[in-house]
């Protein structure tokens, strides 16, 4: 495989850019800060199951003019791409963005607008050389508008609609997407919440996804729990739904 | 008590005006636990970069959080092996320096702080240094062994070894008494860079002590062919033990159970790293949050100076003491290492599970002060019960240890659950 991660230096991204080194694959990494990149290259070389050297580009989500410039780099280093995982969004709690709505405006930028953008690019770049792999990490908190992860959950929301329809419009060209919905996940982005039960790490996480990768599969429910856990969330009335703050 | 856990990449953003650091939490005792709630615990497992790796000479710095199931993983069918590993590869560089671990190789290799070249370290007045048995000596072999409690660690630089395929030539020998196993442990040493052995201290009378003897050393390539080991799940253990149900009855039954698996009197043959090094991490589920756990372990050595006797007796007291313990672990320890607080010392060490119940305050009290009596110590690591007053009495390092963190840490602005109980510093 020919890799791309966008979040490859931290939580889940780092997990799976590690996971695939270590089976042999070609990484190419994107994200920022260049310091942080360049630690993570550093540490896919020396994972590298063949010793290979990882490189990388600064690309930032809120920069949508340097996308193109970010995936020439990439096509560069690994002589044509063949798959794309995107792992890098924005967190924040609704009492932060209750207080400062530029912040809420950024996230649902990033997390809906700017990534699905971001996709638009790579779709073109992978359709015009037979297909590949499309791999997007949302969340199940965009099943169901809830309580705690409203804004965030409706970024995650717009963004699971979005695969969904470029796997049936693409599929059968060759495109392989995947929509990951993680359930709670032990990482910084929620390092200040509190673990609720079935919360998983990181390493099972990258586990499930290069499995469902390697499937084929075009959604994944990780750790498995949640799709229980998220099927019971759904069937809620909307009456439940206003009392519980989960 | 888990107090306010602190997870991030990045430990040198979030160290400062922290209190402790924590790895995997693999440690049975309440050194990786805060005397407080509202203590802040950095754990480092998100922090798991290999730094730099060098394949010419094997030297690897990588950061606290990197774990042995990683390095393993990766390393291993590359030729390469961390130069000690303790009974579980759920470790992280951090708690193994934290622990100086000791694996099944210590009587030719020592512990895991002997080939610790550098540590970068965050201390307590929020500087940051790099320290290694060259440069600030002191603060670096207070820290080998020191418990999380002479600084926080970033990063460690150690030589990995080299060797010769992923697989384990494996001899497992069958004793039937304790005597038997120690003349064999004795004999095996000098042939076996790896030996090890569990004994059965349930069964009392003649039958005290029947175990199995391991012992091992990596295969040549001739030995083991071209394949490389699957990884995935450890050997098997006839008997599934849930913690709860640990009482003299399952701890026969699964001790008789292990003993009779080896029907022949020796076995010798290939074995993965994983059945040879980690035959716990198949069975025991860890990830159970910290300070429930209704077991701990107990672990001392035994001077060889003492005489064999001395282990004799031991086993005697705890067999007597009714400490259930399916997994009596007994290994020699070549000479004592450097590090202050490093646990082992030339002789027998012994560990053993215990429930935790009411009584076992007294158990342990009265384990300590035979262990006092014949020269030994503890391992910290595993202790959660030790008094204060018994450990100086077993510690004559201890002087040395507090005079470095006095140096150091002279506010005791790092503390644990552990250096509370033992230290007395402030909760
Ligand atoms: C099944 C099993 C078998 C074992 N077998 C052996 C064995 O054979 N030999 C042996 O020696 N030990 C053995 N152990 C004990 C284990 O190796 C040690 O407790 C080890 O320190 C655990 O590492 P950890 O990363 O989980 O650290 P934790 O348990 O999280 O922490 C242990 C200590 O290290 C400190 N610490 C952790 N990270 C840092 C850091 N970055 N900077 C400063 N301090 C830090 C903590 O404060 C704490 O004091 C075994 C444990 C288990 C569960
Ligand atoms: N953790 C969970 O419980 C959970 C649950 C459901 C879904 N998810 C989703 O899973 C994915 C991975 O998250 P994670 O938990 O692994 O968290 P993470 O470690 O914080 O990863 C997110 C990454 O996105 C990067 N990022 C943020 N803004 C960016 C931007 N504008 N441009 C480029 N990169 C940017 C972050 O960089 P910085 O660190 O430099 O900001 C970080 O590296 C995310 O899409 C998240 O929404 C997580």
């Amino acid at each position: 495989m020919k890799a791309v991660v966008l979040g490859g230096t931290s939580g889940m991204g780092r997990a799976i850019a590690q996971k695939l080194v270590e089976r042999g694959d070609s990484v190419f990494l994107l994200g920022f800060p260049e310091a942080d990149l360049e630690k993570s290259a550093a540490d896919l070389k020396a994972r590298h199951a063949k010793g290979e050297t990882a490189k990388y580009a600064v690309l930032d989500l809120e920069k949508p003019e340097g996308f193109a410039a970010a995936l020439d780099a990439a096509d560069k280093a690994l002589d044509d791409f063949d798959t794309m995982i995107v792992t890098a969004a924005m967190f924040a709690t609704p009492e932060q963005m209750e207080d400062n709505i530029e912040l809420l405006r950024r996230l649902v930028t990033v997390n809906y607008a700017n990534t699905v953008v971001f996709c638009e690019h790579v779709k073109k770049r992978l359709l015009a050389r037979g297909g590949g792999k499309l791999t997007v990490f949302s969340s199940v908190a965009g099943e169901r508008g809830r309580k705690p992860v409203g804004v965030y959950g409706s970024s995650k929301a717009g963004l699971s609609i979005y695969l969904e329809a470029l796997d049936h419009k693409h599929n059968a060209q060759g495109l392989d997407v995947l929509c990951v919905k993680p359930g709670f996940v032990k990482t910084g982005m929620t390092a200040g919440l509190k673990p609720p039960p079935f919360a998983g790490e990181p390493d099972q996480v990258a586990r499930d996804v290069l499995a469902a990768m390697d499937a084929k599969k075009p959604v994944l429910y990780t750790p498995f729990m949640w799709a229980l856990v998220m099927f019971i969330i759904r069937l809620l009335p909307r009456f439940v739904m206003r009392k519980i703050n989960f | 008590m888990e107090g306010r856990e602190i997870l991030s990449e990045n430990l040198e953003r979030v160290t400062p005006g922290t209190v402790l650091m924590r790895g995997l939490g693999r440690s049975y005792g309440d050194s990786s636990l805060p005397a407080h709630p509202e203590d802040k615990v950095v754990a480092t497992r998100l922090a798991n970069r290999i730094i730099a790796f060098d394949p010419s000479t094997g030297v690897l710095r990588g950061e606290a959080g990197v774990s042995l199931v990683e390095l393993n993983r990766s390393f291993l069918p590359r030729g390469w092996f961390t130069p000690v590993t303790p009974g579980t590869k759920y470790v992280t560089l951090g708690g193994m320096v934290a622990s100086d671990v000791h694996g099944k190789n210590h009587h030719v290799a020592g512990c895991f702080g002997a080939h610790v070249r550098a540590l970068k370290m965050r201390l307590a007045d929020d500087s940051i240094v790099e320290c290694g048995p060259d440069a600030e000596p002191e603060l670096f072999w207070a820290t080998v062994g020191g418990m999380g409690l002479t600084g926080h660690v970033l990063e460690v630089e150690f030589k990995m070894d080299k060797v010769t395929s992923p697989w384990i030539w494996r001899e497992s020998t069958r004793v039937r008494d304790l005597g038997e196993y120690l003349d064999a442990l004795n004999a095996a040493a000098p042939r076996w860079p790896m030996t090890v052995g569990w004994i059965d201290c349930v069964c009392k009378g003649s039958g005290m002590g029947r175990g199995i003897l391991d012992a091992g050393r990596w295969a040549t390539r001739e030995e083991a062919g071209d394949a490389l080991p699957k990884g995935g799940l450890s050997i098997k253990f006839p008997v599934d033990l849930p913690g709860w149900a640990v009482n003299d009855f399952t701890v026969g039954l699964f001790n008789t159970a292990y003993y009779w698996k080896q029907f022949e009197s020796r076995i010798t043959g290939l074995a993965t790293s994983n059945q040879f090094f980690y035959p716990l991490d198949g069975i025991l589920e860890w990830n159970r949050g910290y300070g429930k756990r209704g077991f701990t372990q107990y672990q001392c050595v035994i001077p060889r100076r003492a005489g064999v006797h001395a282990v004799t007796e031991f086993m005697q007291l705890l067999t007597k003491l009714g400490g259930a313990s399916p997994l009596s672990v007994i290994k020699d320890c070549g000479p004592e290492g450097k590090g202050l607080l490093s646990f082992p010392l030339e002789g027998t060490s012994v560990a053993v599970d215990m429930v935790v119940t009411p009584e076992l305050q007294k158990i342990v009290d009265r384990l300590n002060e035979f262990v006092i009596e014949v020269g030994g110590r503890i391992y910290l690591t595993k202790d959660r019960f030790t008094r204060p007053e018994h450990f100086r009495a077993m510690e004559p390092r201890l002087p040395a240890f507090l005079a470095a963190r006095e140096k150091y840490d002279p506010e005791r602005k790092l503390r644990s659950a552990q250096s509370v109980r033992l230290f007395g510093d402030k909760a």
